[in-house]
């Protein structure tokens, strides 16, 4: 199998889609010849023209609401969105419209499209290129939500949404970018959507975990396991729905859990998670569960280290539920 | 917002661009403007056409059309009625504005889509709509095309490929300039006319739609209903431009202004715009100046803001009566007609409203379906709670 990182990964998994099915169109802000800005696209132009990867006008807003007609067509729209940061003007057709369109229509109209945008920081974007904004999305009912934290489930996940019946946003963590490398399988590889990876087993500590901080978490669990404490990693993958199987399933086991994720704490994803393990296993729960997040502030340019759930952070938060 | 005890002429000086409709000045951009000599109109006040613009109609297509207005006259005025008796929760009609709607969906061909707004349940009628599909929305029961999940008039109808209705305003035209572009992506011939009114073109929306059309000579026509008011803030608070057609020289689409009461003048620029967007030429902006009769919806008490003075000059270019004069010069129609026309519809409509009212409330688990294509385990897990759990007094369950 080759080697890949992220960029090459995705990039693979569009051209693989795009000659498999002419259906499918990638359209946003420079995504034709430049190949996007992070270079995602590359190449697709040239072998796919410019009625198949269309550069837009500058509207997040104009993007998402002339790919959901095209969804409402027939077509299988991936716009690209430069930066998460940058969804708001299209957060209107996003929420009010995308995610219900099936639903509003009585099944009618199901419009189902996969929004790329690179999201997470880490690397000196300041809060308009760093953001995560998952937790806005999974509250909406009709999205999905993913998030992968490698090349092979960046092709295989990308590959699952564009043929899955239901509208998807795929964050990809640009800080891993190019940084996460590893084998890609050649040809139709797919990752389904809703299941979670146990990247790392362990006894004693269950650790869930998405995207860029995959890294750090595993770095931290390497850490512990040094001081004796054995971590469970869960990679999320498809952030919404969520895999609550292999989440409750690990904790059952290890009773103690660490949630963390780039993104503000208050009302993010993993106070669902906590919120789930609670309804859902209580009683094998031996420490009350813990977050290790992004704060509830906007994220900082200079700061950004410190501001990141990074290893140094995560790994007090295991020593701390391990010995509660 | 004013106050109904407020005089007519501070809601008039307040207004930006000139006085109100009714009084000696109209301004350029308000619909009392339709006989500017820009507009384009056909059907003249002694019910004769102007041969220069006639889009030929036969008599019996004419008739039809006069008879589909009537209906939907009907049905605003009965629908009224029922949201007053507390039988059906809201309307949204479209008195007043029948010519518009009417004219311009006939125009399409029948490879064409309509993307609309709300207020155009008259065209999906004349899309092939059943009227009972229609009413069941009203109602909200187990055989509306949307289930009950939304408010009654907003119903969707992919059959007679006609779009699906949503509040926010103005989130449909990029969508239908999305999918005229996929159209022509895939060099099959439709078009799409997309339904608005004058405050959409406020919106975000409006400006990325016509922005995208006009770069990717997207088949759309912009169909702007310049009805005079979006809720209670008439059209000179919406905009500072003469005219909304001319909103599209900045995008390099092509703006036409038709007199909106007047069923020959829609048809006739509809029908251009199809035809230029056939052509390959790209989208077209029609503004068709008519007046919203009635309030906003039933939830809006336009007395608070609307002089009721104002309305007369309005009533007397009310598109059906106007209609009506030309039927009866070209085939003779007869008041005798008319009344037997009324009692049909009025049948018809009736029988409907009674077999809707019967009809049960959607399945408490349907709440839970379309969400997702598949139900996932969270939804799965809260509609097993639902259906477990105590049930709310006086929902049908």
């Amino acid at each position: 199998m080759p080697q890949m990182n992220m960029v090459q990964a995705i990039n693979d998994a569009l051209r693989h889609e795009m000659r498999r099915d002419n259906r499918v169109v990638v359209l946003g802000e420079d995504v034709g010849k430049v190949g996007g800005v992070f270079r995602v696209t590359q190449g697709l132009f040239d072998e796919f023209g410019d009625e198949r990867v269309i550069d837009t006008p500058l509207s997040e807003g104009g993007i998402i609401g002339t790919a959901i007609g095209m969804a409402l067509y027939g077509l299988v729209p991936v716009p690209e969105i430069q930066f998460s940061d940058f969804i708001f003007p299209a957060y209107d057709q996003i929420v009010s419209e995308l995610a219900k369109y099936r639903y509003r229509s009585g099944g009618e109209y199901p419009a189902k499209l996969v929004i790329r945008t690179p999201t997470g920081g880490g690397i000196r974007g300041g809060h308009y290129h760093s953001q995560s904004p998952e937790a806005q999305f999974i509250h909406v009912a009709g999205l999905k939500v993913v998030c992968p934290s490698n090349p092979a489930d960046a092709k295989g996940l990308l590959l699952a949404s564009i043929r899955d019946p239901d509208p998807v946003l795929f964050f990809e963590p640009k800080r891993i970018y190019r940084a996460a490398k590893g084998e890609v399988p050649e040809g139709d590889h797919t990752v389904p959507l809703g299941k979670a990876s146990v990247v790392r087993k362990g006894q004693h500590v269950t650790i869930v975990v998405w995207g860029a901080m995959l890294y750090e978490a595993l770095d931290a669990a390497n850490q512990a396991a040094a001081q004796g404490i054995d971590c469970e990693v869960i990679d999320l993958r498809t952030l919404w729905p969520l895999d609550i199987e292999t989440i409750i399933t690990s904790v059952k086991k290890t009773g103690r859990v660490v949630v963390v994720h780039e993104a503000p704490k208050s009302c993010g994803l993993g106070g669902e998670i906590v919120a789930l393990i609670n309804e859902k296993a209580f009683l094998h729960l031996e420490a009350p569960p813990k977050r290790v997040t992004g704060f509830d502030t906007p994220f900082p340019y200079t700061l950004e280290m410190e501001y990141l759930p990074l290893s140094h952070r995560i790994l007090p938060a295991i020593i701390e539920t391990a010995r509660y | 917002m004013s106050t109904a005890t407020q005089p007519a002429s501070s809601l008039a000086s307040s207004a930006s661009g000139g006085s109100m409709e009714g009084s000696a000045h109209p301004v350029a951009r308000h619909p009392l403007d339709a006989h500017a000599p820009d507009v384009v109109r056909v059907l003249r006040d002694d019910g004769t056409l102007d041969p220069a613009n006639d889009p030929g109609l036969r008599s019996d297509e004419v008739l039809t059309l006069y008879r589909a207005m009537v209906r939907a006259r009907l049905l605003d005025e009965r629908l009224v009625l029922l949201q007053r008796q507390g039988r059906i929760g809201f309307h949204i009609g479209c008195k007043g504005e029948e010519a518009s709607i009417l004219g311009s969906a006939f125009a399409m061909r029948q490879n064409d889509w309509i993307f609309p707004c709300y207020r155009e349940f008259a065209a999906a009628l004349w899309r092939g709509m059943p009227l009972q599909r229609y009413v069941d929305n009203m109602f909200g029961n187990t055989n509306d095309p949307v289930k009950g999940r939304q408010m009654p008039d907003h119903y969707t109808w992919k059959s007679g490929k006609f779009g699906s209705v949503s509040s926010p305003i103005g989130t449909q035209i990029t969508q239908a300039v999305g999918f005229a572009w996929a159209a022509k992506i895939r060099k099959e011939d439709a078009a799409v006319l997309v339904y608005f009114g004058d405050g959409a073109t406020s919106s975000n929306e409006f400006h990325n739609g016509m922005n995208f059309a006009g770069v990717f000579k997207a088949p759309t026509v912009f169909f702007c209903r310049n009805n005079g008011w979006a809720i209670s803030v008439p059209t000179e608070r919406q905009t500072a431009s003469e005219t909304f057609a001319q909103k599209g020289i900045a995008y390099g689409v092509p703006g036409v202004r038709c007199d909106g009461n007047d069923l020959f003048a829609v048809v006739k620029v509809t029908r251009d715009a199809v035809a230029r967007a056939a052509r390959g030429e790209g989208p077209t902006i029609i503004e068709a100046l008519t007046y919203r009769l009635e309030g906003h919806s039933t939830s809006d008490d336009p007395k608070a803001y609307r002089p009721e003075a104002g309305l007369d000059s309005w009533r007397r270019l009310d598109p059906i009566p106007r209609l009506r004069r030309y039927i009866e010069r070209t085939t003779g129609w007869t008041d005798a007609q008319d009344k037997e026309l009324e009692a049909e519809l009025d049948a018809e409509l009736k029988a409907a409203i009674a077999v809707s009212e019967k009809t049960a409330a959607p399945a408490l688990e349907s709440m839970f379906e379309d969400v997702f294509g598949e139900l996932p385990w969270h939804l799965q897990e809260q509609r097993d709670e639902l259906l477990r759990g105590p049930r709310a007094k006086g929902h049908g369950h």
